[in-house]
């Protein structure tokens, strides 16, 4: 008798935020998950508690979140596609092993279903105010990537795609969820099996004996041994040489490694970024905006439109690396910028940063409620005059 | 001249040798120890990883010729739970500090033992931390002096024996440096061992260590290991003191508990079974 | 100190006591002095040499008593020292 095949469960769903994070990340091959429970993020923990082992996965409650993303470390070592799932607080635990993820370059995922804060803050209220800290929580130099679902689908599709680029690029890879689309309900299209593109490490080509765990191939991405295949090899959160011995005497070792790290994500760009261009072909004024935010920015532009103004929607998907060329484009072409964020001023510095002369007008939002649709529109007819 | 090569050459990894401890530094001979036990129980070292954290002896990762991680502070023995439990097959090894693995990592040590995870930890105990110049620990004895207790320790040290039997470790022992053969027997059965398995091994650190506290020489501190032990096998461990009179070592605990991984896999298994059991309906 | 039987073993003649012959690498030496103070028939001496990093090495002293306990090979913590079994030359 075949056995059930759980692992996608292809069809159209009605499924909470968190719920098809879980589901996608099933469906890309995660078969570990560590975590600690989190509002609002819990449900993605619960998902795979009960989800995993049906495919023959694992699911441990580590003790907090800091051995969570070291057991996810772990097992992405030994072979196995691994994430965690957090908010706020238990993401600032994460800095320091997300750090070790990045030197000893450990495909993973990290889901961050952002709520209120600083610290405590309110754990059942929406925002996004960890965008900054998802790319310089942790000390040192270095590259991630990051990308912001806005929809549950999204939630669904993103965490998959999280997957593939962490596989490919040997770095974490950030979902960067809100309270909102973590715990909304929507359909969901979970497509058949063989539809769904996964993507896995690239395993080395030459014998153990010849094998430098740090060397880089062309698109300065190492191949990835796994331990337990006659390997031997060496990672270290030191700063280390191609052969993974520490060198921390060493300049030239740093300036390497360091640059190396980062590069293999700027170099590689224009494969990684993704943005939704919603009539920007002839915008005179334009909405540049990520996530939950960008629900209410499309509604707002698509009544700009009936109201007369030609207005356009830069929906960024790609938070890091942050899509420079796209917003310098857009910039170059309209009045000004609208940024909506539900913060109090994060990634609209990055975007003023690209748009360099072209006006930016700031909307932060605090608190429960995301921008209603007025909001934005009533300040893309006061930029648009 | 004939090439003088050490029969344990091909457990060490290439061009790491000499390590970088010092004079007396009893890790090496931990190292020695662990590498003398694989070689005993003839174990195929590709299926072997060892992992570290952060101190001196945090180093030894990078001394055996395994796959091997070198963690943040710490964070030992919760990389190595995911390596375990993503790869079964694998014998997973933490060696690390007192530090490491009791002070910030002691949260992850008490959770790995009573989850009964198989891996095995050696700590090497030296009383403070060595690696950043010799400040006090959780066991550091109560009136050393450190640079961070330069009027004497005023904290109580743990007994890390009878923390580990407290949080449920299946195999439990104490030896120093100097019981090399006792301490090589302990690895491996450590090794053959399923479970959360526990070795302490008292290590001189006369540098940083002694130096300080009136033992000036590793062969001092070696001497005070030699004076002071007594071995009490399967004595309580809540009573297994450390002092300049009495060291007491021996196994403590040695009992069989379901693993965290045959419960896991159990679960696994009637989960499928199940959802096998509904699609023949 | 030697053992003191009150009559002789049957078997002294067939047991041999093992004989070990003592290698160090001089190189890797930190002069911990661990093999020397532990060796149980006190056979190694601190030598007069130098190593490269300005370390006395070990040296045997009388390589005759050397029992192959192998106690210096394991308590060496730089791997400097180890011992073999000496090459049998009369009926071992």
């Amino acid at each position: 008798m075949a056995q059930k095949d759980r692992t996608v469960l292809t069809g159209k769903h009605f499924m909470e935020g968190d719920v098809a994070c879980a589901e996608g990340a099933i469906a890309a091959g995660c078969r570990f998950f560590a975590g600690y429970p989190i509002t609002p993020a819990t449900e993605v923990a619960e998902r795979m508690a009960q989800r995993l082992p049906e495919v023959g996965g694992i699911y441990v409650q580590m003790e907090d979140e800091i051995s969570s993303l070291a057991a996810v470390i772990g097992a992405s070592y030994a072979g196995a596609k691994a994430m965690t799932a957090t908010s706020g607080p238990g993401f600032s635990l994460m800095q320091e092993n997300i750090g070790l993820a990045v030197i000893t370059e450990t495909p993973c995922v990290i889901v961050n279903v952002m709520r209120g804060g600083p610290s405590t803050g309110q754990p059942t209220k929406p925002a996004q105010q960890d965008v900054m800290q998802a790319k310089w929580g942790s000390h040192g130099d270095y590259e991630i990537i990051a990308l912001a679902p806005n929809s549950v689908q999204e939630m669904f599709d993103l965490t998959i795609e999280a997957f593939n680029l962490s596989e490919i690029y040997r770095v974490p890879v950030i979902v960067l969820g809100d309270e909102i689309v973590g715990h909304m309900w929507e359909r969901v299209t979970i497509p058949s099996k063989e539809a769904i593109k996964i993507v896995n490490r690239k395993k080395p080509q030459v014998p153990p004996e010849k094998y430098a765990p740090f060397k880089p191939d062309k698109d300065l991405v190492p191949p990835m041994a796994t331990f337990g295949q006659g390997y031997h090899f060496y990672a270290t959160g030191l700063t280390h040489d191609e052969t993974g011995r520490p060198r921390t005497d060493s300049a030239e070792a740093q300036r390497k490694l360091v640059q190396r790290l980062c590069d293999k994500i700027r170099k590689n760009e224009d494969k990684i970024v993704k943005v939704d261009r919603v009539m920007l072909e002839d915008a005179d004024v334009a909405v540049v905006s990520y996530g939950v935010t960008s629900r209410a920015a499309l509604s707002a532009v698509r009544k700009a439109r009936q109201e007369g103004i030609k207005a356009g929607l830069l929906r960024i998907v790609t938070v890091w690396p942050f899509p420079d060329k796209y917003v310098a484009k857009i910039a170059k072409q309209v009045k000004a910028l609208v940024v909506p964020e539900m913060n109090y001023g994060q990634l609209v510095r990055e975007v003023e940063r690209a748009a360099k002369e072209t006006p930016v007008k700031f909307l932060p939002k605090l608190g429960e409620e995301p921008h209603k649709p007025i909001e934005i529109l009533d300040a893309l007819r006061r930029v648009h005059k | 001249m004939s090439k003088e090569v050490h029969p344990f050459e091909k457990y060490l990894r290439g061009g790491m040798i000499p390590h970088i401890w010092c004079e007396g530094c009893g890790n090496g001979i931990i190292l020695n120890c662990f590498v003398h036990a694989i070689d005993d129980l003839k174990m195929n070292t590709d299926k072997i990883v060892v992992v570290s954290g952060i101190g001196c002896i945090g180093r030894l990762s990078g001394y055996t010729n395994t796959d091997s991680y070198h963690t943040t502070h710490g964070r030992a023995i919760a990389f190595a739970t995911g390596v375990k439990l993503a790869n079964p097959g694998l014998t997973v090894v933490v060696i690390s500090g007192d530090g490491d693995l009791f002070a910030i990592g002691g949260n992850h040590f008490i959770h790995a033992a009573r989850r009964n995870v198989d891996i095995k930890v050696i700590c090497a105990n030296n009383f403070n931390y060595g690696m950043t110049g010799g400040q006090y620990g959780p066991t550091t004895p109560l009136n050393a002096w450190t640079t961070t207790t330069p009027y004497g320790n005023i904290e109580h040290p743990f007994n890390l024996v009878h923390l580990a039997a407290a949080s449920g470790a299946v195999y439990v022992a104490r030896w120093t440096t100097l019981h090399v053969r006792r301490l090589v027997e302990s690895i491996k059965k450590m090794l053959q061992k399923e479970g959360f398995a526990f070795i302490e091994v008292i290590t001189p650190c006369p540098e940083i260590y002694g130096r300080r506290n009136k033992m000036a020489t590793g062969t001092e501190m070696m001497n005070w290991f030699k004076n002071a032990s007594d071995i009490q096998n399967n004595s309580d461990p809540a009573k297994a003191e450390i002092s300049s009179e009495r060291i007491v070592l021996g196994e403590f605990i040695d009992i069989e508990k379901p693993t965290y991984d045959h419960l896991l896999r159990d679960m696994i298994s009637k989960v499928q079974k199940k959802i096998e059991g509904s699609e023949q309906e | 100190m030697p053992m003191r039987m009150w009559r002789k073993p049957l078997d002294t003649e067939k047991v041999k006591v093992a004989q070990g012959e003592v290698h160090i690498i001089k190189s890797r030496c930190k002069g911990c002095n661990f093999c020397i103070e532990f060796c149980p028939k006190e056979m190694l001496e601190t030598s007069e040499e130098f190593n490269e990093r300005g370390v006395h090495p070990p040296k045997v002293k009388d390589k005759s008593v050397c029992a192959l306990c192998s106690f210096c090979e394991a308590v060496c913590p730089d791997f400097a020292i180890y011992s073999v079994q000496k090459e049998c030359k009369d009926g071992c």
